[in-house]
């Protein structure tokens, strides 16, 4: 696998009227890690998402990927480029069966062109290519549940399919914006392993997420934003001892010295 | 004996997995699919050799131009998401084009037919582009806006005949030729349609409707969807508008009329939205009555209304969903 630099974010800002929303965020992730952002409600972890994908247009800044400057490039493009991002509030196509959900991402650029699914070559037979991700993704290919509507399926279906979205554009990098979250803690015992599967696949990831027992257990590196601010950024067990870390997520010592 | 039976009510297997296979269960079932299919067909075709009134046959011309408008608009609004007012636009300004190719250039009708069908469908698809980002209501008041902005312009400035409009259109050869065009065209319009939006490539249509942020995520290009979408709606439109001037032998602002926005999407309410189909049942009920009702007057647009409210209110759902509801959940008398 090569090594290196995948995705290098410079200087990055956001403002919506007076609320900064993202100031001077800077971050590099390396190619196979899994990079987990974290911080409190309203720290501005969804904008930056937002921002790279390039579903908003940030005000300053630089994002870098594959060496190719994707600051400007509307989202199907960057999508095409490889980096894909699941919604923290699920999208899926409600009115459509779950493997059809699948075929409309087959459609792009990049899937037709890097071809079908495990081993490539030509995409065949859009419906056995999207019920093949499905299976992978843990939609039981015998049952009716690949079948069954996405406005019926259960919350962590649901999420399973944002992933397999992403997964059939082939990705090098996914940005899984709340993975965990509304799940069940069986539900998340079992996505853990999946995650770290598709890490052992050669796909990085960019984890966003407020489950930190969960994050910290994968995750390679960890960043901490707070009120659109960069924190710090290290490896989990060094920011989970981190004093400002604390103080983000609990208050300060002061208060909570004067509470006790 | 009479006393041991209840109604049941069953739902047919889940569609996705038995595909066609409830279809060629029974003889009866066949008759389910096919029986109003070749209604539609035949009844079309056959028209102009069973009704022996000019009058009415010319208003089955009518009816097929407004079905072509309508079936775009249904598909605009529901398989893509566009609510789209612009029905008068595209007959506007396929008419126009037909008509100036036609007197000024002095092409003849075959070409005309073509010519403007694609290229006004270019033209509108050109002008609706910079709106195409917006959803909602405001392409809708976009669409609205164009086809008054075009008469305030004919009329201003005195082009493509003014006010007066372009006489001297060439007309079709003969009664025949122009019925059987437009009814073959419908048909046409409506089965490629209903096959487009059901293969894997209408998908990325609906899939715009249902959720254009995640379309664009799937690194599709959401304004090219649309753009094409609109292409085709126009497309059918411009094809109607042209064909209408060829029947007037005139092209007039009367072109740009609200008529030709407003009553394909009457139908479209009345015959089912997101059927395609329901789209032109509902032209072949509106655009029949309201000539039905001329000869009440003034009191014409009051029972025209009338008729819309009680179908809005009793059968919201449209006559082509309330019809598929019933097959797909059909009952029978069983044993108790």
């Amino acid at each position: 696998m090569k090594k290196g630099i995948l995705l290098e974010v410079s200087g990055l800002s956001k403002r919506f009227g007076g609320v900064q929303a993202l100031s001077n965020i800077s971050f590099k992730v390396n190619r196979g890690d899994i990079f987990g952002i974290i911080g409190p409600n309203g720290s501005g972890k969804t904008t930056l998402v937002n921002c790279i994908t390039g579903f908003i247009k940030s005000d300053e800044g630089k994002v870098v990927f594959r060496g190719k400057d994707i600051t400007k490039l509307p989202p199907h493009k960057i999508a095409n480029l490889g980096l894909t991002r699941t919604f923290q509030i699920m999208r899926p196509y409600y009115s459509l069966p779950a493997f059809k959900n699948l075929i409309i991402p087959l459609f792009s650029h990049r899937a037709r062109k890097e071809g079908g699914w495990r081993g490539g070559g030509r995409l065949g037979d859009r419906k056995t290519v999207s019920l093949d991700i499905l299976e992978d993704i843990g939609f039981e290919r015998d049952s009716s549940v690949p079948y069954k509507l996405a406005s019926s399926l259960p919350t962590g279906y649901l999420k399973r399919l944002e992933l397999a979205r992403c997964l059939s554009l082939r990705p090098e990098l996914i940005i899984c914006d709340e993975i965990f979250s509304g799940l069940s803690m069986s539900e998340i015992a079992s996505m853990v392993p999946l995650i770290e599967r598709l890490q052992m696949e050669g796909i990085t990831l960019i984890m966003i997420e407020h489950r930190l027992r969960e994050l910290f257990r994968v995750a390679n590196r960890v960043m901490v934003l707070n009120f659109g601010v960069k924190l710090i950024e290290g490896l989990p067990e060094e920011v989970i001892e981190d004093e400002r870390v604390k103080e983000a997520y609990f208050g300060s010592d002061t208060e909570v010295m004067e509470y006790a | 004996m009479k006393g041991s039976f209840r109604k049941e009510r069953i739902d047919r297997g889940i569609k996705v997995r038995t595909e066609g296979i409830y279809a060629i269960s029974s003889w009866r079932e066949m008759g389910y699919l096919i029986i109003p299919r070749a209604m539609l067909i035949f009844g079309l075709l056959l028209s102009p050799v069973l009704i022996p009134s000019l009058y009415w046959q010319r208003v089955i011309t009518y009816v097929c131009i407004y079905s072509l408008l309508a079936i775009g608009f249904d598909f605009l609004a529901h398989f893509v998401g566009l609510v789209s007012l612009g029905g008068a636009f595209f007959i506007g300004v396929g008419g126009y084009l037909g008509a100036y190719l036609n007197t000024y250039l002095n092409l003849p009708l075959y070409l005309t037919i073509p010519i403007s069908s694609i290229v006004g469908a270019v033209i509108c698809t050109l002008l609706l582009l910079p709106c195409l980002p917006l959803r909602g209501v405001y392409f809708a008041i976009i669409t609205l806006m164009y086809p008054l902005i075009f008469m305030r312009l004919i009329e201003a400035l005195d082009i493509l005949g003014g006010t007066e409009g372009i006489f001297g259109v060439s007309s079709f050869p003969n009664q025949w030729v122009e019925q059987y065009f437009i009814i073959l065209c419908t048909l046409f319009a409506l089965f490629l349609l209903r096959r487009f939006v059901n293969i894997d490539v209408g998908l990325v249509f609906r899939a715009v409707k249902d959720n254009d942020q995640a379309v664009r995520a799937s690194g599709i290009n959401v304004t090219f969807v649309k753009a094409t979408a609109v292409f085709i709606a126009s497309l059918l439109g411009c094809l109607g508008g042209v064909t209408l001037v060829h029947i007037y032998m005139w092209a007039g602002m009367s072109l740009f009329a609200l008529d030709f926005s407003i009553i394909p999407i009457a139908a479209t309410v009345i015959g089912g939205g997101g059927t395609l189909v329901g789209a032109v049942i509902g032209t072949f009920i509106l655009v029949p009555v309201s000539e039905l009702l001329r000869e009440l007057g003034t009191l014409r647009i009051v029972f025209y209304s009338l008729i819309l409210t009680g179908f809005v209110i009793f059968k919201s759902e449209g006559i082509m969903n309330y019809a598929q509801r019933k097959y797909h959940q059909f009952e029978r008398w069983v044993r108790v």
